[in-house]
């Protein structure tokens, strides 16, 4: 049984697409079939996050249109087996996509893998719209500051509402909420939300907390998903969220002040 | 396309929705001598009121008598005491009749709740019958979204967000934080109430009279349980 994610959160630059492929990449090391599909149309980005900016060449709108076949679109990682990747097309707008081609082609990935993720555009309307629609779970991603919190409550409560499966009266979408950007030092000093506040003021079951980190810009830079770099607090953060998200029980990491050794004192750490 | 076709499709005229205070003239009875008499002496109370001012006539309420009302003969009465007839208020077959020979808007009566109530014996056992159970949501209320109970109670057991708003004829409760908005009583209804957990509100309304957040947050009971009610039209907030 396939399962279809959404990345989404309502604000943009919040870290969706570097979720989207954390994520992704996360459920692939684990041997899970998966696919991720950029529906940033004419803001593509997955593709360099990921790393095969250069081995696009037919996407999301082509197969919408019919230009080109799903398997002719989908790019297959270089470094994982189990891991796909559909870009969104840069020279069309969000107007390309249809109720009836989003459908039809999220169905047919869901024939084919075990999990599609879907890579939200920012806002609510039709791209982030048609993101949501069909899915089965949402990772709402947020950062710990009012404005991206209230942002995601409000696409919380879209996806109570205006999913396929709230218009169909099933079971509705399964929330998780994923705190990215979080930094222990200025919840401390009282200049950020923190963890209790966020999931107090959106009630919801959390899902990870990724701390900070200047690891993440490497990756984004590099084109290799940040759940690959295993020496750093994010990339493990990721790890741990990937498991919450396969149902096992992680205790929580990263969310204290890390106290600095002394050769860090003298010599100055890096923040 | 030139310059001249431009022009010709540039708009001329935007369509505006707006509420009007009007005076509603409301007739009791066609007997239009003695209307004619009481309204001049009505007019000589406040000559400045009545001078070319926009009126509804009402003829909904009107009592039927065998004598057909004579509405072009109505409508100079009015305007002799310098009343100006923007529209008919009506239902009778025969007076929007006589309303279109005249070429006057006709506007339907208004609702229920202006309507005397038939005979109160009747009217007690119907409410009876017309029980609505309240509305209940057990799920989170959040920004952007908004749940009305119309013509009862509103209950919410789970968080209302900041940006999220409750609207309900009758009492709102709120089993869990209250950062939203909550308006009570929205039909008039005096009587009704806010209960909430934790009072963290944007606005709390009862029958129109408000308070916003600013000055809720300096009430010493911010993000306390409490209920809200009318006192002599002033918004009363008190420990649950």
């Amino acid at each position: 049984m396939s399962k279809i994610i959404v990345v989404t959160s309502g604000k943009g630059g919040v870290g969706k697409t570097t979720t989207s492929a954390a994520i992704g990449t996360g459920l692939a090391l684990r041997g899970h079939k998966t696919v991720i599909v950029d529906f940033d149309v004419g803001l593509r980005n997955l593709d360099l996050i990921m790393g095969c900016e250069r081995r696009v060449v037919y996407d999301f709108v082509n197969v919408i249109n019919g230009d080109a076949t799903l398997n002719q679109a989908l790019i297959k990682d270089k470094r994982l087996e189990n891991l796909y990747i559909l870009a969104a097309s840069q020279t069309r707008d969000k107007d390309a996509l249809t109720v009836e081609g989003v459908e039809k082609i999220i169905t047919e990935l869901a024939e084919q893998f075990e999990y599609v993720i879907c890579d939200s555009p920012a806002g609510i309307e039709k791209g982030a719209h048609l993101a949501m629609y069909l899915a089965d779970a949402a990772i709402v991603v947020t950062n710990p500051e009012v404005s991206s919190v209230r942002d995601s409550d409000r696409m919380l409560g879209l996806l109570s509402s205006k999913s396929k499966r709230a218009e169909e009266g099933r079971e509705p979408i399964t929330e998780h909420l994923l705190l990215t950007r979080y930094s222990p030092e200025r919840v401390a000093r009282g200049e950020m939300l923190s963890v209790e506040d966020v999931e107090e003021i959106l009630s919801i079951q959390m899902i990870g907390v990724i701390p900070e980190s200047q690891a993440v810009l490497k990756a984004s830079n590099q084109g290799v998903p940040v759940i690959l770099d295993e020496e750093s607090d994010a990339g493990q953060a990721y790890s741990d969220a990937v498991d919450r998200l396969l149902g096992k029980e992680v205790p929580h990491r990263f969310l204290e002040v890390q106290k600095k050794g002394f050769l860090q004192r003298m010599f100055g750490g890096k923040e | 396309m030139n310059q001249a076709d431009l022009l010709e499709k540039a708009p001329v005229f935007q369509l505006k929705g707006s509420m009007l205070a009007l005076t509603i003239l409301e007739l009791s009875s066609n007997e239009l001598d003695r209307l004619d008499i009481q309204l001049a002496e009505k007019v000589e109370q406040a000559p400045q009121f009545f001078q070319d001012a926009p009126i509804i006539l009402a003829l909904d309420k009107c009592l039927q008598s065998a004598q057909p009302l004579d509405l072009v003969r109505l409508l100079s009465i009015c305007r002799k005491h310098g009343l100006h007839t923007l529209a008919l208020r009506a239902e009778h077959p025969e007076h929007l009749a006589a309303a279109q020979l005249v070429d006057l808007a006709v506007i339907p009566p208004s609702g229920a709740r202006e309507r005397p109530l038939a005979i109160a014996a009747t009217a007690e056992t119907a409410t009876e019958h017309n029980f609505t159970p309240a509305r209940i949501i057990t799920q989170p209320v959040r920004s952007g979204q908004q749940v009305y109970a119309k013509n009862t109670d509103l209950i919410v057991m789970a968080a209302v967000s900041a940006g999220a708003e409750l609207l309900a004829d009758g009492n709102i409760h709120v089993y869990g934080p209250l950062r939203g908005r909550a308006l009570a009583g929205i039909n008039g209804n005096l009587e009704a109430r806010i209960f909430c957990q934790q009072m963290s509100a944007e606005m709390l309304s009862i029958a129109g009279q408000y308070k916003v957040a600013e000055d809720l947050r300096r009430d010493p009971l911010w993000g306390e349980a409490t209920q809200t009610y009318l006192n002599a039209e002033h918004l009363e907030i008190s420990t649950l």
